[in-house]
């Protein structure tokens, strides 16, 4: 076992990780550490832009950015967090300009801005051109941007290696960071990195579900790391279906193809979207259009021999623009459907894109372990924290504007407290304990059930039972099936006893940290009996602000015979000028 | 009741109605193993599949993994060609397992998998890339601008300007272009293609100001003038960058000094 000894210390090098880095490298020792490559992180898989108030096309401002937002949401968004996003907004794509990213230019040089859904002229009159975008490679370029900076800056990456576990010390019976215990996969050594403060950028769960648009990697490993310590996750039954993804396989494709133009049409040729949404129609908020098209092949409106999916139509629009706007997702129908986008619709069905729930934090980054208490040390930022920016729905655009403004506020505040705190908190005593035996018990287990056969079984699960619609009995289906899925990962075991770049390991790893998560989302996704969002509820099929316009928080918590549960608190939402209206597209 | 389309999608192993035209097939992975932890020899190793051959040969390598041997090692994570984890040596061509489709491999023949040339092969099919990452490190990958007054709105760029270097900013960082490169190949000190095209990215961007400093770093022994005009990198690259012509427009640009 090493011990290092950093300042400020990351986890994760996506968006988020990287525009944290660099504010807290000018700051403070800071180390990075990341389970991929810095430029291997999902970030660079986003497409379509990145939004802000910038109005160089068309008339806009941030406040009808903050409305967007907070509508979008379904008003579970915190308005304080939402205000602050749109208005920091402007400046943070500003700073990456500069910092080099080559965004689409328009005619008179200034940054070129698309439509996308849910974002509108004056409170929903009209779909307004907000979207920053580097063709449809926004993602791709935020990441290599970052990344570039991150050269620049010197920081300091310790790559391939897998935060474990989060060191918390109580003092004087409030909650501490002291440090993580990383696993550094070139060797199987583990290492504990000792720190001032520590932020979690590390992203996702979709893996979760089967059809997603998340990489292989998106496991969940900050919510599990620390929701194993005791910390609270905040409003994780709320998680994004994205109305585009290829047919089966959930690969990604913006909706910066409807901003373009791109219409949804069911077997019949009919533009559906008219139906559900009459003025925003195909830019409809991403759970509106999503559960569209679910409704559309329930009804028997699908397209294709089984009719399980719908198509997005591009034939339409000139092949240039295609080509100068859409490349990349053109490209992947190509490859992977062999169809000919300029002359064929795009099968497509909803996927499993992203977590609006996650670790709750303040508007600093700070992370919570109850309603108010803050952890010190502890920071969170990106997919993998709930600030709530984002309530029951993220708008599109909305997420690599997250990990630019919160990754900031991230690492400045991170960096600030290192550099006020006199000392490091000391480590508990065997700091790594947890670990070496989580390690050693996959290592050594002589158990019979496999990894794959139980992710398979827990994704096939929550496609069935949690996804755009839910019901009591599917998720109890759902919290019974995890239950027996998490009783049987006990008997794990693994092929590769190795030490030298164990991803058998790792696989086993990452399926322990989907099983706690997929857990905490049926149970708090059982609770909440309305429809908000992402969330619909088919037995309680609309909106009860009475009940439930608060934020779930789930804790663990282990009885003293060892048994654990999920308990189960709320949180209320943060409210300033906007009062929660219908939500019409 | 459940979402609906899920069920049939869910039918993994069997072949999806729909698809009558493609029956699973029977193909043969051949594989070259390496772990220094058991042998200081790598040795090729066959692994039998039913698979649809519109799957990806990604999918072929996670099917061994998870159905026959957990030890079998790669590196991947987006899964459609975005991440560059998963570049390889897939019949002898770099490619990205992700974006490589088996039924365009000719699979009655055993298709070869090996990790691609020119790094330190750690296991299986995970190669070293910190060399790979310090030339990339070298030729100062990053804006550089004089003026130390920023201006508060974005600075402006024609659309043509914008063009210009449009094709080298799709570069992923997988290394299959500079891993295809015989001079890399032959000589680990060549920048390699992959650091040039980035080199490229900056030194044709209009805002940049610090194409002089590359183009010295560039115009090194071991910089622009040992690539031998091969084209392996253009063929090998994932992302459709033409990787030789940048790198001869960085060859032109030393001589006439204009970019």
């Amino acid at each position: 076992m090493k011990i290092h000894k950093y300042d400020t210390v990351i986890v994760g090098a996506g968006g988020a990780g990287m525009r944290a880095a660099i504010e807290a490298t000018k700051r403070s020792r800071t180390a990075v550490l990341t389970k991929l490559y810095p430029t291997r992180s999902h970030t660079g898989a986003a497409q379509g832009g990145m939004a802000a108030a910038l109005a160089n096309v068309e008339e806009d401002n941030w406040e009808w950015h903050t409305f967007d937002t907070i509508k979008g949401g379904d008003y579970l968004v915190d308005q304080d967090a939402a205000e602050i996003l749109a208005k920091e907004a402007i400046d943070s794509v500003l700073d990456l300009e500069k910092m080099g990213l080559p965004f689409n230019r328009t005619p008179q040089g200034t940054i070129d801005q698309r439509r996308f859904g849910g974002h509108s002229r004056n409170h929903g009159e009209a779909p307004v051109r907000r979207s920053c975008y580097a063709a449809d490679r926004t993602g791709h370029m935020i990441l290599q941007t970052l990344y570039q900076n991150c050269v620049k800056e010197g920081v300091e990456f310790f790559n391939e290696f897998y935060v474990l576990d989060q060191l918390i010390v109580e003092i004087d019976g409030v909650k501490h960071s002291a440090g993580v215990v990383a696993y550094e996969l070139a060797t199987g050594e583990i290492h504990v990195f000792q720190a001032k403060a520590v932020i979690y950028a590390s992203g996702g769960t979709g893996k979760f579900f089967k059809v997603t648009s998340n990489a292989h990697t998106l496991t969940g490993d900050g919510q599990a790391a620390v929701y194993r310590r005791g910390l609270p996750l905040e409003d994780m039954e709320f998680f994004q279906f994205h109305p585009t993804g290829i047919w089966r396989m959930g690969i990604l494709l913006t909706e910066g193809a409807r901003g373009e133009g791109g219409i949804l049409r069911n077997k019949d040729g009919e533009r559906f979207m008219e139906k559900y949404a009459p003025v925003m129609k195909d830019l409809a908020s991403r759970d509106v259009v999503s559960r569209s098209i679910y409704t559309e092949i329930r009804e028997g409106r699908g397209c294709g021999p089984e009719g399980d999916h719908v198509y997005l139509d591009l034939t339409h629009l000139p092949p240039e623009q295609l080509d100068a706007k859409l490349p990349d997702i053109t490209e992947f129908a190509r490859t992977y459907l062999g169809i000919e986008p300029y002359t064929d619709p795009i099968p497509i069905q909803p996927t499993a894109h992203y977590a609006m729930g996650g670790i709750p934090t303040n508007v600093q980054g700070e992370v919570l372990s109850d309603n108010t208490t803050v952890v010190p040390g502890l920071y969170a930022a990106g997919e993998v924290a709930c600030v709530s920016v984002h309530g029951a729905n993220r708008l599109g655009t909305n997420s690599l504007l997250d990990i630019n403004v919160f990754g900031k506020r991230a690492g400045v505040a991170a960096a600030e407290y290192s550099a006020k705190v006199d000392a490091h908190i000391e480590l508990p005593e065997d700091p790594a304990a947890q670990v070496v035996t989580q390690v050693e018990r996959l290592r050594n287990s002589t158990g019979t059930e496999r990894v794959a056969a139980i992710r398979l079984e827990l994704q096939e699960c929550m496609d069935a039972n949690v996804m755009v619609f839910r019901t009591e009995q599917t998720i109890k289906t759902a919290v019974e099936k995890i239950a027996e899925l998490r009783e049987r990962y006990l008997n794990v075991s693994i092929q590769d006893k190795g030490r030298r770049f164990n991803t058998d390991l790792l696989e086993a790893v990452e399926l322990g940290n989907l099983l706690d998560l997929a857990e905490v989302m049926a149970v708090s996704a059982l609770a909440r009996k309305e429809s908000r969002g992402g969330h619909y509820r088919e037995d309680y099929p609309t909106r009860d602000d009475v009940n439930f316009m608060r934020h779930t928080m789930a804790y663990r918590e282990v009885g003293d015979d060892g048994t654990e549960s999920i308990r189960l608190d709320y949180k209320p939402v943060v409210q300033t000028r906007y009062q929660p209206m219908e939500r019409k597209y | 009741m459940a979402t609906p389309t899920l069920d049939k999608a869910d039918a993994a192993g069997a072949p999806e109605p729909g698809f009558a035209d493609s029956p699973y097939i029977t193909a043969t992975f051949r594989v070259r193993r390496f772990n220094p932890e058991i042998s200081a020899e790598s040795v090729w190793e066959d692994f039998q599949l039913e698979i649809d051959p519109k799957e990806r040969v990604l999918d072929a390598l996670h099917k061994i993994k998870w159905d026959q041997d957990g030890t079998l090692t790669f590196r991947r994570s987006c899964a459609h060609g975005i991440c560059g984890s998963d570049a390889m040596r897939i019949n002898g061509k770099n490619r990205l397992a992700c974006k490589t489709l088996i039924k365009d491999l000719n699979p009655e023949k055993p298709i070869t998998v090996e990790a691609i040339k020119g790094l330190t092969v750690l296991k299986d099919l995970v190669v070293d890339m910190d060399p790979f990452f310090q030339a990339y490190r070298d030729v100062m990958p990053f804006l550089i601008t004089k003026e130390t007054n920023e201006p508060t709105r974005e600075r402006l760029q024609s659309a043509e300007d914008r063009e210009r270097f449009d094709d080298t900013t799709k570069c992923i960082l997988c290394a299959a272009c500079t891993s295809s490169c015989p001079v890399f190949w032959n000589d680990g000190q060549y920048f390699g293609p992959a650091a040039i095209v980035n080199a490229h990215r900056f030194i044709f961007d209009s805002r940049d100001e610090a194409g002089e400093q590359r183009l010295e770093i560039l115009n090194d022994k071991d910089g622009v003038w040992r690539c031998r005009t091969t084209f392996n990198c253009t063929d090998a690259c994932p992302r459709g960058i033409e990787v030789t012509k940048a790198i001869q427009e960085v060859k032109r640009a030393l001589i006439t000094r204009r970019f």
